[in-house]
């Protein structure tokens, strides 16, 4: 980066001019994770002591500072920051849940102790001196402050000691090891084996498997009836669900288990907007954790469905379809001018759907018979080898 | 037989005229209801002496009391002054022949205009009360004081002096007492007497005034100004401020010989060159005797004067004798307890041959409500307006300001909101009243745009106080906020490092202040219109935190007082019709009882 007061004036408009000249404020990867949060304090005495308004340099997680790697075929993070003061009104509570923040991940690597996003909250959140304030108004306001820490520090959820609460489910012909049990995959009834928030290899351990594919449905709902219908069992596949958009540990299982067991992967959504993305997290990586991408995203993945083309292809009464909405439409058109979404098949689907006005649910399937999904839908897609 | 018809009805007519005149006039005059005819008795004796100080160069000091006497709705009007008193042989004229003064056909400032004011009040009391008015008197030390009732005679309408002695003790050295009985009604708050005092106390700096209500209370208002307002010179009507009627009346009465010499020595800015051409233009011979000309030549002379070819110098305007600025601050600080005080006098300025001069002063804050509408105080030659507020062009003028721009909230087409009360002067030789009661003033574009710009020029200023007041606030909410959020970081730091960092959070304060402070100054710099408040002396602000000083009047009636609703033009109780017989009808004079301290016996012609 040629200058790196660039990226802070670029986001930072209202800022004092002398801080704009303040050199960018730069964690060095060498120090372990205690040792970095304590370069941030010991970082902000020093402002302090040389009369200098103290801030930290966040890198940013907005979609200007991401890039689309062709080569590697997935969404990296740029080197643009974004500058947090503590004397600005802006910035300044922020300033100020980022340094609680820290602190707290500090008590947990001191203690020895891995707690959950939620637990952190509740950890650092307290009425301000005014009676009136909290530090904390709710997990919404530091989940993102707990993102930041992880950017500027360079250290991952895990080495912070932190995990988000588990959220999805797997089933399927794989035999894993989770905290020492073993755990076949296979006789996990109906509910399946829900995915911890850490799936690092010192937690899970592959120890066989019997699969063709991974199929990754969007709705819990169709996870349900694929499982139900022993969907798996038939084609021989693992069965996953993120209940919407996958959690980071979902993410990264499918990131594992698509190298180490070298398995494709296919991504069974919702056509609407909000589908198209979940897959394109999946295959490339999201813009908030552009820095987890080449630990979680899985560009081989496959588009299998519902494609915009498919209810025509397979007969569907437009009975089942929903209109679009002012906000599904912007959001499509927003996605189709992301560099990942370029591709001319790509923007054929999503415009497709764009002109036919309408979206469709994974259960719109139903209409056509409970079983129709597992026994005539699915089947012919991978025959046909039709996705994208 | 007709012509003795005829005759017989001229005198009966002329009998009853004075009477009939009230009755058809009364709400001109200002005794359409029985609370206002109370404040307008007060009102025309408080001008006269106000008047008569200031001409004979004394510094007013005016008592005015008010007494409940004797049956239902009826008071006791006395006003005392401190003026160069009245010769005996005058007094009747004064305060009982209506339509007598020296005022009407000059054009001089003064707050009396048509010499109705006294009279018609004492006229008032008579016809109510069948008592006479009381004057009391004192020309100077060296002559002695007098008393003498006034009565009007109900066949001559002529007054008549009765019962007058000399008062060996009379307190002052000089002055006037004049006391009417009158039929009225005292109610507080808005309209009300007390207003009215508070309000010549707040444009006269230099009267001292001293009140007594019906129930004893009491309040004084002390001069803070030490010296007389500047006496108005006496000019020439200017020939654009003069009508066709007027100017009939002025070829009839005039002196001069010729048309040409009326022309140039009776009005002002009127060469004999240009006095010839005129009537030349209007078919007069230069040397014909002005009580010659008729209707129709004087209409054509009339035209020729208003012509546009016509070029006139417009009036001299040193006849003006504004409050001015400092006076103006001193009235207000006196009257009003607020944050902030701004002021401004404008230039002297014409509407129809008239000069005029416009005064502002806004006082915002302190003591003030915040959540009614600005009040808006009228003045005409220094005579508080109380009626008609909404058909005034003076509140017309104070609507036309957009007082968002200065950081007040405004409804469309009404009074902006806010703790505010908006002062307007309005000082001419001949203030256009609406009405011969002399409550709102006429519509003229000249005026409203006069009085536009000064409220704008005041309110520009308040906007820049008002805004600065903000931006104070605003920076103290961000050290607030910057220090709430400073003793987290620090302790969060505390608990990184292991260690107590009382130095840190020293350092961080400082920089909370500095930066507080140094935004502050930063604002300042680009402050609007770049007039610094501290140096301008049309502006006085009072630190609102300061201690008050001692309230200097027992009742001082409050500035937003709603003890009464207003009494409206429409809704004001109508005066009793007995109140209103002919003279001749007036009921017999009340038995004869003790006068209280006075001792004399009325008698009534």
């Amino acid at each position: 980066m040629a200058d790196p007061g660039n990226g802070a004036k670029a986001k930072n408009g209202g800022a004092p001019a002398a801080d704009e000249a303040a050199p960018r404020f730069k964690v060095p990867a060498r120090l372990d994770t205690r040792g970095k949060i304590e370069y941030l304090a010991k970082r902000t005495l020093a402002m302090a002591r040389g009369e200098v308004d103290p801030y930290v340099d966040i890198p940013s997680r907005t979609l200007s500072n991401v890039a689309f790697s062709k080569r590697r075929k997935i969404i990296e993070m740029g080197d643009a920051t974004q500058r947090r003061s503590l004397f600005n009104l802006n910035q300044a509570r922020k300033y100020m849940q980022t340094l609680l923040i820290a602190r707290g991940c500090c008590q947990l690597l001191d203690e020895q102790k891995t707690t959950s996003i939620r637990d952190l909250y509740y950890m650092s959140k307290h009425t301000l001196a005014d009676g009136k304030e909290n530090t904390f108004e709710g997990q919404e306001e530091s989940d993102p402050i707990i993102e930041d820490l992880e950017v500027t520090l360079g250290s991952l959820r895990e080495e912070l000691h932190l995990f988000a609460a588990k959220r999805g489910s797997v089933v399927g012909p794989l035999t894993l090891v989770d905290a020492g049990d073993v755990i076949d995959l296979s006789r996990m009834g109906s509910g399946g084996w829900s995915v911890p928030g850490i799936v690092e290899p010192e937690t899970i351990r592959f120890v066989g498997h019997g699969a063709k594919f991974i199929l990754l449905v969007e709705k819990e709902a169709v996870w349900a009836r694929l499982n139900e219908d022993k969907f798996w069992k038939r084609h021989n596949c693992i069965l996953v669900t993120g209940q919407g958009q996958p959690p980071r540990g979902v993410r990264r299982l499918l990131y594992r288990m698509t190298h180490e067991l070298d398995l494709p992967l296919y991504v069974f959504v919702d056509n609407d907007p909000w589908g198209y993305y979940i897959h394109s997290v999946v295959k490339q990586g999201s813009i908030g954790l552009a820095f987890e991408s080449k630990r979680m995203a899985v560009p081989k993945a496959r588009f299998i469905g519902l494609s915009s083309f498919d209810p025509a292809a397979y007969d569907l009464s437009e009975d089942v379809s929903i209109r679009l909405n002012d906000q599904d439409r912007s959001r499509a058109k927003e996605i189709l001018n992301y560099e990942w979404f370029k591709a001319k098949a790509w923007q054929k689907e999503i415009t497709n759907m764009l002109r036919a006005g309408v979206k469709w649910e994974l259960e719109a399937l139903s209409s056509k018979g409970l079983s129709f999904v597992t026994e005539v839908f699915l089947p012919k897609k991978i025959a046909d080898r039709d996705w994208l | 037989m007709a012509r003795v018809t005829a005759e017989t009805l001229s005198r009966k007519q002329r009998e009853i005229s004075v009477s009939e005149f009230f009755a058809k006039n009364r709400h001109l005059l200002g005794f359409d209801s029985l609370r206002k005819a109370l404040l307008t008795t007060v009102k025309e004796a408080v001008d006269n002496s106000l008047d008569a100080c200031e001409e004979a160069g004394i510094l007013p000091e005016i008592r005015v009391e008010l007494e409940a006497a004797k049956g239902a709705n009826r008071y006791l009007v006395r006003v005392t002054d401190n003026g160069p008193g009245i010769v005996p042989e005058q007094a009747p004229k004064i305060f009982g022949q209506l339509l007598y003064g020296s005022k009407f056909h000059s054009l001089k400032q003064s707050r009396g205009q048509q010499g109705i004011g006294i009279s018609a009040a004492a006229m008032y009391g008579q016809l109510t009360t069948g008592k006479p008015v009381t004057v009391e008197s004192r020309t100077g030390p060296d002559a002695p004081a007098y008393a003498m009732q006034v009565v009007i005679d109900t066949n001559t309408n002529k007054p008549k002096a009765i019962g007058r002695r000399n008062l060996p003790d009379w307190r002052l050295d000089h002055g006037t007492l004049v006391e009417v009985e009158l039929e009225a009604k005292y109610l507080k708050g808005r309209q009300s007497v007390e207003e009215f005092l508070h309000q010549v106390a707040v444009a006269n700096p230099h009267v001292t005034l001293h009140y007594r209500s019906p129930n004893g209370e009491t309040a004084s208002w002390a001069r803070t100004v030490e010296r007389n307002p500047t006496a108005p010179r006496e000019i020439k009507p200017h020939p654009h401020g003069v009508e066709l009627g007027v100017l009939m009346k002025m070829l009839q009465s005039t002196p001069h010989k010729t048309v040409t010499q009326f022309l140039s020595r009776d009005f002002s800015r009127i060469s004999p060159q240009l006095a010839g051409g005129l009537a030349k233009r209007a078919g007069i011979k230069a040397k014909a005797r002005p009580n010659t000309v008729a209707r129709q030549a004087a209409d054509a002379l009339y035209k020729a004067i208003n012509d546009s070819k016509t070029r006139l110098r417009p009036p001299s305007t040193d006849c003006l004798s504004p409050i001015g600025v400092q006076e103006l601050l001193a009235g207000l600080t006196r009257g009003v307890r607020a944050e902030f005080y701004g002021v401004e006098t404008r230039k002297p300025a014409v509407y129809r041959g008239n000069p005029f001069q416009v005064e502002v002063g806004l006082a915002w804050g302190g003591d003030l409500a915040g959540d009614e509408l600005a009040k808006v105080l009228r003045f005409a030659n220094r005579v508080p307006l109380q009626y008609y507020a909404g058909s005034c062009c003076i509140t017309k003028a104070v609507m036309d300001v957009s007082w968002r721009t200065y950081g007040l909230t405004q409804s469309r087409g009404a009074l902006p909101s806010g703790p505010l009360i908006v002062l307007v002067h309005l000082a001419s030789v001949w203030v256009p009243f609406s009405s011969e009661s002399k409550v709102a003033v006429a519509d003229y574009d000249e005026i409203r745009k006069e009085i536009k710009l000064a409220v704008q020029t005041c309110g520009r200023r308040l906007g820049q106080y008002v805004k600065r007041k903000a931006r104070a606030r605003s920076e103290a909410r961000r050290r607030e906020v910057f220090n709430l959020y400073i003793e987290e970081v620090v302790s969060s730091v505390e608990a990184i490092t292991g260690k107590e960092q009382k130095l840190f959070r020293e350092r961080l304060l400082a920089i909370s202040r500095r930066k507080t402070e140094l935004a502050g100054m930063l604002e300042e710099a680009k402050g609007p219109a770049g007039e610094d408040l501290e140096a301008c002396e049309n502006v006085l602000v009072v630190d609102p935190d300061a201690e008050p000083p001692a309230p200097e009047t027992a009742v001082a009636p409050p500035v937003n007082g709603e003890d009464e609703p207003p009494e409206d033009e429409a809704s004001g109780e109508a005066l009793p019709a007995e109140g209103l017989e002919p003279l001749g009808d007036l009921p017999p004079p009340p038995p004869a009882e003790p006068e209280q301290d006075r001792g004399s016996q009325l008698e009534l012609v």
